[in-house]
Order: C-alpha cells, then sequence, then structure tokens
C-alpha cells in the first residue's frame, strides 16, 4: 500500500527540490529525490518543484519519465505543482504547448513581468489553515481559468493562485521558501499520509532562509 | 535594498539549481538555448572567446540587444556590467532584466572597488577564485555566486580549481575552534559574521554555479560533482560544432551528473567541442581570473 511506505517524491531535475526535502522532513514525512523512473514505485505523492518549466520538460520527456508519471497518476498518484510544476501540470498553457496536461486549469507563465515584479505577502486559505500564511512569488504564472473538477483554495485578485481536484494539488507560489508548512501537511494528508496535529498556521521557527542547504552539497 | 528583495532575489537563484545558463549573442541563440532548456540566457554582444581574441575595452553590451533577446524568451535574462561599472548596473536595471552579472570578462571600470549591490533591487552574480572573494562579494550584496575560473578557453582547469579552493577553505573553517575564525577571517579577508554563517553551514550561504572553461558535458558533470549548484556556458555552445546540440547534452548531463551510464549516452558522437586553450602558457595580463579585488 502506498500510504503504508508513506513517501513523497521531489522531482530533481532542476530547481527548489532542496527546498522541498526540508519541508518534508520538518513535518516528519520521509521525502525523496526521484531522478528515475524506477523511483516513482511506492510513493504516496510527487511534487513537481519550481525551477524553469521548459527546461524540466525537456528532462522529463528525455527519459522518459514525463510517461512515467502519467501512468503512475492513472494508478492514483498524488502530485502537486508548485509555480513550474503547476505549469507543466495545466491542462492549457497560453501561448505555449501543455505539457503533462493532467489537471482542467489554464496558466499563463511568467505573468507578473522580471524578477523586479517578484514579491511576498500573505493570505488567507481557510481550507489549509485557519490564519494568514506567507506567500512567496518568483517569476510567478497565474491560473487563468480553473475547470469543472477544480476547487479554489487561494484567490487573489484577477487570478487563482492555489487549486485543487481530487488528485493533484497547485500553487503559484512556494510555500517550501516560508517558514509557513501548512501547504506541505495538506498535501501530505491529501495522500493520506498521518502528519503530526499542528497549528497549520504557525511557523516552524528553526526554519531558516537558509535551511535547504542542509539537503545540498556541503564540506 | 529591502531584506525581503534580498531573499527573493537569492531564492530566484534557488529555482535555477541544477541548470544550466547559457551565453547568447542574439535572438536566434537565445531561442535555441531556451529550447535545449536552458534555465536563464546572458545576454552579450560577444561570447568571451571573441572578447579574448578581439582584445581592447569589453563593455556592458548595447541595451538594445539586451531588450530584442529578452522579448524573444520566457527565461530569465541576464546581462554583465563591469566591475565598479554601477551606472552600468544602473541601465540594466532600468532595463528590468530579471540579474546582473558583475563580470571579470568585461574590462574593470575600478580597481579597488565593485559595485555596492546592496543598493539595488535587482539581483547580482559575482565571480569567485576562493572562499574570501566569494564572501567579500556577497557582503557587498551579491545574491548568487560562480566560480571564475577562465572564461573564453574553453579549458575547465581553472574553475576546478576555483571550486577545490573554495570546497579546501570552507573544510578548514568548519573543522576550526571558534577562537581561530578571527585570525583566518583577518587572513582570508572575510567578514566575521558570515565566516561563522559558513562554518556553521558548511557551504555558502547562497546558490554557486561553475563558470570559466566549461566545454563538455563531462565538464558540466565534473563541476556539479565537485559540488557545484549549477553551471554557466559561456563559449562551450555556440562556438562548438553543433549548437543545439551540445546545448541539449550539456543540460542533461548537468541533471543526471552522478550517473555515468547517462553521461555516456549524452556525450556520444557530438561532434566539435569549442577549440580549447591552454591555460598554463598564458601571459597573466591574459588571464580574466585576476580581476576583481
Amino acid at each position: 500500500m502506498n500510504a503504508a511506505v508513506g513517501a513523497i517524491g521531489v522531482l530533481d531535475l532542476q530547481g527548489g527540490v532542496q527546498e522541498h526535502l526540508d519541508h518534508l522532513q520538518r513535518i516528519g514525512v520521509v521525502g525523496r529525490p526521484v531522478k528515475r523512473a524506477a523511483e516513482l514505485a511506492d510513493l504516496a505523492g510527487l511534487i513537481i518543484p519550481g525551477g524553469e518549466s521548459t527546461c524540466l520538460s525537456r528532462l522529463l520527456a528525455i527519459f522518459g519519465l514525463d510517461d512515467a508519471i502519467r501512468q503512475a497518476y492513472d494508478n492514483g498518484l498524488k502530485l502537486w505543482g508548485t509555480c513550474a510544476g503547476a505549469i507543466l501540470l495545466a491542462r492549457e498553457n497560453i501561448g505555449e504547448t501543455p505539457f503533462l496536461g493532467l489537471m482542467d486549469i489554464a496558466i499563463s507563465r511568467n505573468a507578473f513581468g522580471s524578477q523586479l515584479d517578484s514579491f511576498s505577502g500573505e493570505a488567507l486559505a481557510p481550507a489549509v489553515a485557519c490564519q494568514p500564511i506567507p506567500l512567496t512569488f518568483i517569476r510567478a504564472p497565474k491560473i487563468t481559468r480553473i475547470g469543472d473538477s477544480v476547487r479554489v483554495l487561494l484567490q487573489v485578485d484577477d487570478y487563482v493562485a492555489a487549486a485543487e481536484d481530487d488528485q493533484i494539488l497547485v500553487t503559484v507560489f512556494h510555500p517550501e521558501l516560508t517558514p509557513s508548512l501548512a501547504f506541505h501537511r495538506y498535501f501530505a494528508r491529501k495522500c493520506g499520509l498521518k502528519v503530526a496535529a499542528a497549528d497549520d498556521a504557525a511557523l516552524d521557527p528553526d526554519w531558516t532562509p537558509q535551511s535547504w542547504t542542509r539537503f545540498s552539497y556541503h564540506v | 535594498m529591502a531584506e525581503n528583495r534580498y531573499l527573493l532575489n537569492a531564492q530566484l537563484a534557488q529555482m535555477l539549481k541544477g541548470g544550466v545558463i547559457m551565453d547568447v549573442v542574439n535572438v536566434e541563440q537565445a531561442q535555441i538555448a531556451q529550447e535545449a532548456g536552458a534555465v536563464a540566457v546572458m545576454a552579450l554582444e560577444r561570447v568571451p572567446a571573441d572578447i579574448r581574441k578581439q582584445g581592447g575595452v569589453a563593455r556592458m553590451s548595447d541595451p538594445g540587444l539586451i531588450k530584442a533577446i529578452k522579448a524573444a524568451v520566457t527565461i530569465p535574462v541576464m546581462a554583465k556590467a563591469r566591475i565598479g561599472h554601477f551606472v552600468e548596473a544602473q541601465i540594466l536595471q532600468a532595463l528590468k532584466i530579471d540579474y546582473i552579472d558583475e563580470s571579470e570578462v568585461l574590462t574593470p571600470a575600478d580597481e579597488e572597488c565593485h559595485i555596492d549591490k546592496s543598493r539595488f533591487e535587482i539581483p547580482f552574480v559575482c565571480g569567485a577564485r576562493n572562499l574570501g572573494e566569494a564572501v567579500r562579494r556577497i557582503a557587498e550584496g551579491a545574491a548568487m555566486i560562480r566560480t571564475k575560473g577562465e572564461a573564453g578557453t574553453g579549458n575547465v582547469v581553472e574553475a576546478v580549481r576555483h571550486m577545490r579552493t573554495m570546497n579546501r577553505e570552507i573544510r578548514q573553517l568548519a573543522m576550526m575552534p571558534v577562537e581561530e575564525i578571527m585570525s583566518f577571517a583577518k587572513l582570508n579577508g572575510i567578514p566575521y559574521e558570515l565566516a561563522l554563517e559558513v562554518k556553521k553551514l558548511g557551504r555558502l550561504p547562497v546558490v554557486n554555479f561553475a563558470a570559466g572553461g566549461i566545454a563538455t558535458p563531462a565538464d558540466a558533470a565534473l563541476m556539479m560533482q565537485l559540488g557545484c549548484d549549477g553551471v554557466f556556458v559561456g563559449s562551450g555552445i555556440f562556438k562548438s560544432g553543433d549548437p543545439a546540440r551540445y546545448a541539449r547534452a550539456i543540460v542533461k548531463a548537468t541533471a543526471y551528473h552522478d550517473d555515468p551510464a547517462k553521461l555516456l549516452e549524452v556525450s556520444m558522437d557530438l561532434g566539435e567541442p569549442m577549440p580549447g586553450l591552454d591555460v598554463a602558457t598564458m601571459p597573466g595580463a591574459e588571464r580574466l581570473a585576476g580581476r576583481g579585488w
């Protein structure tokens, strides 16, 4: 049984991999980097991290990981795409060819402008936590349309920033770049994992902006 | 720069980890780079191999060229300013590119001072040959570091030297009792607080890419296995016999840097790499890595 194994994979081709591994460890879930199709076996869920979506799509296609992810999805694997990951999961990618196309949303990539338009703030996503949580948007996309099967988790101005259907979660922002563990807990529960009871809105006091380096090369 | 802006800038570099940043000199090359899976492009008029050949003063590229490249791709666009030339940096910030490389590949505008990067909203990446240089640039506000290597040579030896030097110095720091750190910081020109942070983390507190002489997929994987977070390729792609192919191969080799079977697959039948230069016999004045203080 997937849930019995209880690991959540993080697609480890390019981008914010270590940041997600750090957050998964903080909520007591085993995180596993995934580079090869065989590593998808026995996962309860898979996170497709932020990075560059064109780069990720090329790398997914080269060694057949895209088909392996589609097959694992058909077999019930839960998926969470953050930023570039959300772009890869969208059925409609405005101005570009959709890639995995597994979720009925339209997404517009790099919808805010250049790095000078990247920003952070906070907002309330009631289904995820009862208090506002910090949000970090880096050259972020916007979800501009959602299908009937999709529920909005966070609406900001004219766009959807977080949404889910029965099997997929997408966020255009980066919870893994903040001290908030709320979305990681939310996804772990969606994957059928038991995570320690905690105030989901509480920030992890031990997290720092350098916490990801624990999972990177160090001497 | 507000603390929050600096954090966002360091975090953009985090999103580039595991990727390849490619030098491009026109719109067509930028599109080839993006199509091949580059995580960003460095827009410039001449790649380092040509700057080296043509000599003279190398300056910031024409903003018109950078603007055209920015319009042609959706991935982040970087551009180079001369060391210490804060007005070139102001112009690049006004152009709203994504990252500035304060680069020794261009002719320095100031032989004492680097740009005070903390006064800018836009992120900077800077080159370093050792831990001291890297940490001084971070103290000035750089949100990302790269090795200097020796640009435009197609010879990876200097990038390897710089990464090994940084790792060796970080290892020394990590093993050192606290009372020795002030003296180590003084000798190496490292701000004390940052020396403590590097000791605690066992690495630089920001993303550190390889740059300067990377010409083949194996070079890229070598730098990744030495602990770099990603790779810049300057002349190596568009001075090779088949740029699109080289670009794709280097992207794959960077992602699968720890998988020799895949490295074998991507290294096969690539055609001619860029021509290389021997750094050991190069006169000191031709070495770009010595620029920066």
